[in-house]
């Protein structure tokens, strides 16, 4: 089955990755053979299994809601790629003009 | 004897009762990997300094009469998707995170320091532990200690190979679709993969993580449940660990299993295998048999080509998951030109992720996707029960199941890099075993006529640990490898 240059950019775009056209175009064709390849599972009958997600039989596993220590501020923003304060600086989020 | 020839076993005993001093360990330790690693490129990062104050502490509490614990002295590699708060690096082998330093340690890293052992450097894998060759290295590959022109397997290739080439005697890796196990098998050592749940995955950077799980590597099967020994048991910060108790894995080790029944599926040895790989498990095989044990045919129909396509659609789709926090924010590379917020995550990415990563991301990005969620990856889940199914069939039957670890021994560089479907193949044999949970172990059991290794691969049920490692031990002594010491180490000596 094979992936069309549209499929490609646009799983790049969901999977939030950059491509730039020859990796379009060299990942439709890597993507299409692997895809071929695992679609292979459709020659098994699973009418009546049920998905196994969790091979372990271990189910919310909680503790007690009792506060803990955390990560300290300056630990936790040590590798920042850009650092204001106590805060992680980044590109604008919200569109200009966008009421509060 | 040199003591990089000693096992962690014949170290701890001597460093504990002051015929070697810890110094001296790490000392010979540094210095095997100053004289090979410049072939071998086994490690990311060597900390010279911190592993010597370290000895040198470790000796300080010795002679005050302290007990330093299980591994005193003992200096070991750790594979570099594992955090250490320790000034070394820890960069998953990617650009993303180069000389990103982590907040803390591993708990697996907490226990190497209780039990007294000395971390002496990061070993190199295939970026974020995607790959089965460690080419996939943002950093360059390791070579191989039997043949520098061949790959030592992956994705744990570098502590694979820094075991092998003698550079420490134990090392930590990590397997998700058999990266402990198969580099073990192309490298000559002893690999094994834990029960999931056995060992926690707390500070191990995630890729699948329903399928990570940590485990050892060492020359010989006691060192490796030396290392298990000292690194399993539950932690409450994975909850994914289970709350059971760590078995003395050493003290029954040598016992045999009486009326040990070998499992042998013939999926294991079908089309693709290399005749001498087979030549070599099948001696073995017959030797265990020659010392009492039963070989019983089995079948696991889903095991092989169906599990690899499980496989390449279940951990693609959780690293997509798990691989969504490198966005440039909170740490690792940041694209220095972006317009806007999702501008910055996708040029941020393109940048930081190499091929295969991207390949994974996508790959995973789509099977979850709208429209394609229910043909894939609920899909891949259901294959994975019927997995399960044919593991709990034959361990009814069988103590435990055997076969060759990869289908041939190490491949080139560059071999397989043009064609990704090629090198998913060379885990046709270790997939299945973590979409069912159990546990798995490669022990070497010969060579190729050419001199590279061949391992073989026993499988067990869930937290039969000790019985699996005795059963090691049983095709350990069964397969009687000669104690060579690889070509790398030869020619430098």
């Amino acid at each position: 089955m094979a992936l069309s240059r549209d499929e490609v950019l646009k799983v790049g775009t969901l999977g939030r990755i950059h491509l730039s056209d020859d990796e379009v175009g060299a990942f439709a064709t890597q993507l299409s053979s692997i895809l071929d390849y695992v679609g292979k599972l459709s020659e098994l009958d699973t009418e009546g299994v049920e998905p196994l997600a969790h091979a372990l039989d271990v189910h919310n596993v909680l503790r007690p809601d009792e506060p803990h220590e955390s990560l300290p501020t300056d630990l936790a923003l040590a590798e920042a790629p850009d650092r204001a304060g106590r805060f992680f600086r980044v590109p604008r989020v919200l569109d200009e003009g966008a009421s509060a | 004897m040199a003591p990089t020839d000693l096992t962690a076993c014949q170290l701890v005993e001597q460093i504990r009762d002051g015929r070697m001093t810890a110094v001296e360990a790490a000392e010979a330790s540094l210095a095997a990997i100053e004289q090979l690693d410049g072939t071998v490129h086994a490690f990311l990062s060597v900390d010279l300094d911190g592993a010597r104050r370290r000895a040198q502490e470790i000796d300080r509490r010795l002679a005050a009469g302290e007990d330093v614990g299980s591994l005193a002295g003992v200096p070991v590699a750790v594979k570099d998707n594992m955090c250490t708060a320790d000034g070394q690096a820890t960069s998953c082998g990617s650009r993303i995170l180069e000389n990103w330093h982590a907040p803390y340690n591993a708990h697996v890293v907490e226990r190497l320091l209780a039990e007294g052992a000395v971390i002496v450097g990061k070993t190199n894998l295939d970026e974020f532990a995607m790959g089965s060759s460690t080419e996939n290295s943002a950093f360059g590959p390791t070579r191989n200690p039997w043949d520098p022109e061949r790959v030592p397997g992956g994705s744990s290739g570098g502590s694979a190979a820094a075991v092998a080439a003698r550079m420490v005697p134990i090392a930590l890796g990590s397997d998700t679709g058999g990266s402990i196990r198969q580099p073990a098998s192309l490298c000559g050592v002893v690999g094994m993969k834990p029960t999931y749940g056995r060992v926690s995955r707390y500070g191990l950077v995630a890729f699948a993580s329903s399928l990570d799980q940590i485990g050892p590597f060492a020359r010989n099967v006691r060192d490796a449940a030396l290392l298990l020994r000292a690194t399993a048991g539950h932690d409450a910060r994975d909850s994914t660990s289970v709350r059971r108790e760590v078995p003395d894995y050493l003290s029954r080790l040598d016992e045999p299993v009486e009326n040990l029944r070998i499992g042998v599926p013939k999926e294991f040895f079908g089309e693709g295998l290399d005749p001498e790989v087979e030549a070599d498990v099948r001696a073995a095989l017959g030797a265990c048999e020659a010392r009492g044990a039963t070989l019983v045919d089995i079948t696991l129909p889903h095991s092989t080509d169906y599990a690899i396509a499980t496989y390449y659609i279940v951990s693609p789709s959780e690293a997509s998951s798990n691989l969504a926090r490198y966005d440039g924010v909170h740490y690792g590379h940041r694209a220095a030109e972006h317009e806007t917020m999702i501008d910055m995550y996708m040029r941020t990415r393109a940048e930081g992720f190499g091929d295969e990563v991207k390949r994974r991301i996508m790959l995973g990005t789509y099977a979850l996707s709208a429209g394609y969620y229910d043909a894939y990856y609920k899909k891949a889940l259901k294959v994975r029960r019927l997995i399960r199914q044919d593991f709990d069939r034959a361990f009814a039957e069988v103590d435990c199941i055997m076969g060759p670890t990869s289908p041939t021994p190490a491949f080139r560089i560059g071999e397989r890099t043009d064609d990704p479907l090629a090198m998913y193949l060379s885990d046709v044999y270790t997939a299945s075993c973590p979409l069912a949970a159990i546990a798995g172990i490669s022990v070497p059991c010969g060579f190729t006529g050419s001199g590279l290794p061949v391992g073989l691969q026993i499988l067990a049920n869930v937290f039969d640990e000790e019985r699996l490692l005795r059963i090691a031990r049983m095709v350990e002594l069964a397969a009687d490898v000669p104690d060579r010491r690889p070509p790398v180490c030869e020619e430098a000596a």
